[in-house]
């Protein structure tokens, strides 16, 4: 068992998401930076699908009450091990009454703690994704317990901590490819797109950010179609909206870019005031 | 019917197959008839196909190498004839409570329209509804079918909880609540059903094609259903539409 002391500002129990129940309505959801969640879990030697803590801005304080071994990576977030700094993309060895916690951001925005086994909560439509009205619990709350397998035995493997890619937190250029409805873009939208910065409001979570700078527009909503995450819409009013993990599965705005999937691992390391630049891939 | 689809890559691992853009129910049947091609079909590394009003989105597993020999694969088998594939769309009789307790946008509506709550009533439950698919929340059905005088704009500040079960009335679209959920829609019922279960391999009993209609029940009735729907005994009534 792992119990929650503190919660951190908003964290939740993720796996890689829920498949094959878009046509009932439901969202993908999973981890939103997928690059850092699954060296968290490959570095630990568990399966990548097994579920990780996701934590934003603000990690959790976690008491353990068994051995086990943990993995964090992401966005530095200042771990520590009952009190004492502890190294990102290491693999951890956790004696029972052992204590994590985080301290200040340093890079990224979005932190994931695997443990070995991976976390086993309530397993909703082949998924421990948190998602309200899914799963029971939507969020980690103060003094919760996370199950955990505590038979299993760490690998003995000794390596020292990977250094992860640090373009991944600094690059601002989001890959992108054109959506269903860029064609219907004029000409000088569609080069507006590629020429300026986009800064990502406070407007942003795990269902979509939206981007400040508003492109003028006049394109009426379509009749309502499949989105995915990643997709970007386009709102009557100009709003640039870019769908993230847990979006609906339809929606009624022109869909005029469409991330690239190692793109939606970037933006989910992003945040409010962090500036952008889509770059289109030619193809 | 044939109709000239346009297929668009869409990301790196799904195609978007494109019907002409209306709200027709001879299209509805034509997307839930090549959608039941290409599962039965079972063309390898799909794993998913979804349902909007006029669009197929077709999801695999592995990225796309190159998008032109997935669109031939597809465009194929939509040409394919399939006499021993048959539809087999159900129509659902859905009990709602209209009383005013639930109802709290009737009144407002019967004001603005010029009509009694006994007429937007019987408008509203005697009409058709036809199953476009589900999207927006889990187990949200868009339905087609709502008669014209019922017509209403969605309020200019949605309310921040609706409650579960809510039936309301959205622009030209009338539509059920599965779950609590912020929204701009006008009020005038609830239906003690639940319309999404996560707890079920298929959580949904409703699918894409069905009909449904709207059997007013009264407030003894509705508590009634919903202690059986609590105990996972309730039979909603159904019938086979013979196509």
């Amino acid at each position: 068992m792992v119990k929650v002391l503190k919660t951190g500002l908003y964290s939740t129990i993720q796996d890689l998401g829920r498949y094959g129940y878009q046509d009932y309505g439901v969202p993908y959801s999973g981890v939103m930076d997928i690059y850092s969640a699954s060296m968290a879990n490959i570095l630990l030697g568990n399966d990548k699908h097994a579920a990780v803590i996701e934590m934003t801005m603000t990690g959790p304080a976690l008491e353990f009450s068994c051995d086990t071994s943990i993995c964090i990576s992401g966005a530095d977030m200042s771990p520590k091990l009952n009190g004492l700094p502890i190294k990102l993309n290491k693999q951890i060895p956790i004696k029972r009454g052992d204590l994590v916690s985080f301290g200040k951001l340093i890079s990224g925005f979005r932190a994931y703690l695997a443990v070995l086994g991976g976390f086993k909560t309530e397993k909703i439509m082949n998924s421990y994704s948190m998602y309200s009205g899914i799963t029971k619990q939507a969020i980690l709350l103060k003094n919760c317990n996370l199950s955990i397998d505590d038979s299993l035995k760490s690998l003995e493997k000794k390596h020292a901590a990977i250094k992860m890619v640090n373009t991944h937190f600094d690059i601002k250029n989001i890959e992108v490819f054109k959506g269903p409805e860029f064609q219907k873009l004029s000409k000088e939208q569609q080069s507006l797109l590629f020429s300026q910065d986009f800064t990502i409001s406070k407007e942003n979570n795990r269902m979509a950010y939206q981007l400040a700078e508003p492109l003028e527009n006049s394109l009426e909503p379509i009749i309502t179609s499949s989105v995915l995450p990643g997709t970007v819409q386009l709102t009557p009013s100009g709003k640039l909206i870019v769908l993230m993990r847990d979006c609906q599965t339809t929606g009624g705005y022109p869909r005029i870019l469409q991330l690239k999937e190692s793109a939606i691992n970037i933006m989910a390391q992003k945040f409010t005031g962090h500036v952008i630049h889509f770059d289109l891939i030619i193809g | 019917m044939i109709y000239k689809l346009t297929y668009k890559p869409f990301g790196e691992r799904s195609v978007l197959v494109e019907w002409p853009a209306i709200i027709d129910e001879k299209i509805l049947s034509d997307i839930n008839l090549f959608k039941e091609k290409i599962k039965n079909f079972s063309i390898k590394d799909i794993v998913e196909v979804k349902s909007a009003f006029n669009s197929l989105l077709i999801i695999y597993k592995n990225k796309i190498i190159l998008f032109e020999n997935v669109i031939n694969e597809l465009d194929q088998l939509y040409y394919q004839k399939e006499q021993y594939l048959k539809l087999r769309p159900k129509q659902w009789k859905i009990p709602v409570c209209y009383d005013a307790i639930f109802a709290i946008d009737l009144n407002e509506m019967a004001l603005e329209k010029k009509l009694s709550k006994e007429a937007i009533v019987k408008l509203h439950s005697k009409g058709v509804y036809t199953v476009y698919f589900i999207g927006f929340l889990p187990g949200f059905m868009y339905l087609g079918g709502l008669d014209k005088r019922l017509h209403t704009p969605r309020k200019s500040t949605p309310r921040l909880k609706i409650t579960k079960g809510a039936v309301a009335i959205g622009g030209n679209q009338t539509g059920v609540y599965p779950s609590e959920s912020p929204g701009g829609w006008n009020i005038i019922g609830n239906s003690p059903i639940e319309f999404f279960n996560p707890k079920n391999s298929i959580p949904c009993f409703v699918n894409a094609g069905d009909k449904i209609v709207f059997k007013p029940i009264s407030i003894k009735e509705y508590e009634d259903i919903k202690t059986l729907v609590k105990a996972g005994v309730y039979q909603l009534e159904s019938e086979v539409i013979d196509g």
